[in-house]
């Protein structure tokens, strides 16, 4: 048993966050307010509010983790991607808004990692919402500080001879790591490699699954 | 922040509670129909000063940037928001009796 408090977990295995059943909060009352006079004046409806947090909640990173399936075994794909993100994901049906996408792939000896050092920016519409580390002070302050030693918190180790990049996004551009393609992987399909592309291997604080 | 000293990167994870995605949804629609840019949320973050990420969760600093956003784009007044929120005070004391009361 992982821990005590499994009562209070959700399906996915998280505490339930504090929410319609306790006192109300200054900051709640100000949404529900801003929401609802957004409503009134027809700035929106109810239903999108609805749609769009459906469709957020669709978002996940195996969308991404077929980007990345796709780039390691089409070629043309991969120049097309690494051309212009945004236009590739898009053909595939992947919507990134109006941002550019910038793919970084990684090679033996170097390594890529995307933090947002201002605030959260992250490759959303491929990955769906971030983690909540990945918007915690400790690692947006750190990750363009001391790359190897918050790669090593989340099991990474790097050999002494392999570059580190950081990518700190803005609010316009958008990064996805493409991870190295795992050994022993020859001859599989795009499906098959997809479910060895993990998010963090995407976010670069992780790599590639090994079959 | 970037290149701050801090601690170790936590790893708790959370579900998002409701009103987080709906603060969430406001800031993509009312971007989607040009009230204000990403530049604008991130503008409005910056200024809350340090103190904020010490006291504030994600979202409440969202909701905050995203009003104030929204006030200057003349969405609606600071009167009329804060008429409403005394108005949802008044509906009851826990996010699901305000939100979904009198309704």
């Amino acid at each position: 048993m992982p821990h005590d408090h499994h009562d209070h977990l959700s399906p996915s295995g998280h505490p339930y966050r504090s929410d319609d059943d306790h006192p109300l909060t200054y900051w709640q009352t100000m949404e529900i307010a801003v929401r609802e006079l957004l409503i009134e004046k027809g700035v929106t409806t109810a239903s999108d509010i609805a749609k769009q947090i459906d469709a957020m909640d669709a978002r996940n990173p195996a969308m991404g983790a077929q980007v990345v399936a796709r780039y390691w075994t089409d070629p043309a794909f991969a120049a097309a991607l690494l051309a212009d993100g945004a236009q590739a994901t898009r053909e595939m049906g992947f919507d990134i808004g109006p941002m550019k996408l910038i793919a970084l792939p990684n090679a033996p000896d170097l390594h890529n990692i995307v933090v947002c050092t201002l605030c959260s920016c992250y490759p959303r519409n491929l990955l769906g919402l971030p983690p909540d580390w990945y918007k915690s002070r400790a690692y947006r302050s750190r990750t363009v500080r001391e790359p190897r030693k918050v790669l090593a918190e989340f099991g990474v180790t790097l050999a002494d001879g392999t570059e580190v990049r950081v990518h700190d996004s803005t609010a316009d551009m958008r990064y996805i790591v493409i991870p190295n393609r795992p050994a022993g992987t020859e001859g599989w399909d795009a499906e098959a490699l997809a479910a060895l592309v993990t998010r963090d291997s995407m976010i670069g604080t992780g790599i590639a699954r090994t079959p | 922040m970037g290149g701050d000293a801090a601690g170790p990167v936590p790893t708790d994870q959370h579900d998002f509670a409701l009103w987080e995605k709906r603060v969430d949804a406001l800031m993509v629609l009312c971007s989607g129909k040009g009230l204000f840019t990403v530049d604008g949320l991130r503008r409005v973050l910056e200024d809350m000063g340090e103190n904020s990420f010490e006291t504030m969760t994600y979202y409440e600093r969202w909701i905050a940037s995203v009003n104030q956003n929204l006030i200057e784009a003349g969405a609606y007044t600071t009167a009329e928001l804060a008429a409403k929120m005394s108005q949802i005070k008044a509906r009851g004391d826990t996010y699901g009796e305000a939100s979904d009361a009198a309704r």
